[in-house]
């Protein structure tokens, strides 16, 4: 059992973070998309350390019966931490933390989805963190919004997602564990960038209202990037089958 | 798991009003935008408790109580006492309110009421530490929401509130490493005094202290927490609408100056 001590200090002379990072700098984004046989949607991210698989079931059948929504979809979503995604064990039992984080996951994926096209179904949304290191629930919803589209749902935008916070009395993006931990503030936020509708906000520590302001303004940005980030991993896996106009030589279906 | 929950049993010409007015700026009570309805807060009505307070805002009525008792400290924070809220939506106080564990609703917020007291400090834990890394005192903050209408946030926060700053927990000495309590008590440690200020996206305006039928009409609800210093210190959105940045600056603002109104009356009422 390794113990983690604090950082003497989260920003060093020249301006950097503990990682090297600017104050504007994202981690190192890998997307995939269609990662999982089963489901009808998948999306692995890696952001940092940050390992998360997230899986889409549905439109499908709802059960138990008496949860259907006569004009709508039921959007359902799970969040759930690996017992070996941290550095001491995570009791499997659902925490609090995990059925807030599972709330507002749906609530910040809500608004994208076009859930009256599929009205009396379900939609499910699986989020396994296999590897936690600050701000999963935003890169869970990266990765979510990935397999909803994966999945063939229809959406108004994607949604992005990315934290801000201050840390070492400076305001900066997409906090790590360590800057989450020791920092002074931490705002997750998730965004439909073309539309600019802030579908997740929260926070926690202390910030005065221009270093609010100035911290959801970099959040905000960092979102549009990821964005682009998200729009590629989408070509990537789809693009050929669209450009393609002769069906595949062995007929095989691929998915 | 958390799944879409089933639209309300308001009926649709309710909702339809709430939003009508909404469109010409005005509400269903004749408030102003940023207007809460009537607060009334009483402290020390449960003499068991070491702390507590009751909150009638409008027609929703929560009572805090605060037990402090004797505990172990978080491995992380060896020299810290330790603050736990929970929040019970007793099924006394809305008719779809069920018995059984906490739901996600609860749990939800109780962790804003957590937030807004830990990240702010309101509790001053350094002073709660009795043997570091042994034992310490463990502040339990109980909410009982007994009648629902609207904006639990802000009145159970109000209410932990008052219930922290009327509180009492004993004086103790240490002998051959024993805890001895003494008959007398000492007020708990407060230092800061964090007020959420909930608004409720209703149509294309926000609206401050929403009601129950506001909230059964609203996309998105906003929550901002503000210290005594005008610091942000929680937020939480909820809700399944968005919301744009610049309203959530204005939101920002609204709060700041109307938490200073809203501390000034906690701060009479917990005197």
């Amino acid at each position: 059992m390794s113990k983690e001590k604090a950082p003497e200090r989260l920003i060093d002379d020249s301006g950097l973070r503990i990682d090297g990072r600017r104050p504007e700098d994202l981690r190192p984004i890998k997307l995939e998309v269609g990662v999982l046989e089963n489901a009808d949607g998948s999306a692995f991210i890696q952001q940092g350390k940050n390992k998360i698989l997230v899986g889409v079931f549905g439109p499908r059948e709802i059960h138990p019966k008496h949860m259907v929504l006569p004009d709508r979809a039921v959007i359902r979503c799970r969040y759930r931490m690996a017992p070996f995604s941290t550095e001491e064990r995570k009791n499997p039992a659902p925490s609090r933390r995990e059925i807030e984080i599972s709330k507002v996951i749906r609530e910040a994926l809500e608004p994208a989805v076009m859930s009256e096209y599929y009205p009396r179904t379900v939609i499910d949304i699986f989020i396994e963190a296999l590897q936690c290191d600050g701000g999963t629930r935003c890169a869970g919803i990266v990765a979510a919004s990935l397999a909803l589209a994966d999945a063939g749902i229809s959406m108004k935008e994607l949604v992005s997602a990315c934290s801000a916070g201050k840390v070492g009395g400076q305001v900066v993006v997409d906090l790590c564990d360590l800057e989450d931990k020791y920092g002074e503030a931490d705002l997750p936020v998730a965004l439909m960038p073309n539309l600019s509708a802030v579908t997740l906000i929260q926070m926690d520590g202390k910030l005065s209202r221009e270093e609010f302001e100035k911290a959801l303004d970099m959040a905000s940005e960092a979102c549009r990037q990821i964005r682009n980030f998200q729009a590629e991993a989408l070509r990537h896996k789809y693009q050929g089958m669209v450009d393609t106009e002769e069906p595949p030589a062995t007929g095989e279906a691929s998915k | 798991m958390s799944a879409t929950p089933k639209t309300s049993g308001m009926a649709k010409l309710e909702r339809d009003a709430v939003l009508e007015l909404a469109s010409k700026n005005r509400r269903l009570d004749g408030r102003a935008l940023t207007d809460y309805r009537k607060i009334k807060i009483e402290t020390g009505i449960i003499e068991k408790a070491n702390g507590s307070a009751q909150v009638t805002l409008g027609k929703t009525k929560v009572m805090v109580g605060v037990k402090v008792q004797m505990g172990s400290p978080f491995p992380d924070t060896p020299n810290e006492g330790v603050q736990t809220v929970n929040v019970e939506l007793t099924p006394l106080a809305y008719p779809t309110f069920e018995t059984g564990p906490p739901g996600e609703n609860a749990i939800e917020l109780a962790r804003i009421v957590d937030r807004n007291l830990r990240e702010s400090k309101a509790i001053d834990v350094t002073k709660l530490c009795i043997t570091p890394g042994n034992k310490v005192f463990v502040v339990f903050v109980d909410i009982n929401v007994l009648d629902h209408d609207g904006n639990l946030i802000d009145a159970s926060t109000y209410a932990a509130l008052a219930a922290l700053m009327t509180g009492k927990f004993p004086e103790y000495e240490l002998k051959d490493g024993e805890v001895i309590f003494k008959d007398s008590f000492q007020p708990l440690p407060i230092n800061n005094h964090p007020v959420p200020v909930t608004f409720a996206k209703v149509g294309k305006i926000l609206v401050a202290d929403p009601c129950l039928k506001e909230e059964e009409a609203m996309s998105a609800r906003l929550t901002v927490g503000i210290d005594k210093d005008d610091f942000v210190c929680a937020m939480q959105k909820g809700g399944i609408g968005e919301l744009d940045s610049n309203e959530i600056k204005a939101a920002v603002e609204t709060a700041i100056n109307k938490s200073r109104e809203l501390r000034g009356i906690i701060m009479e009422a917990s005197k």
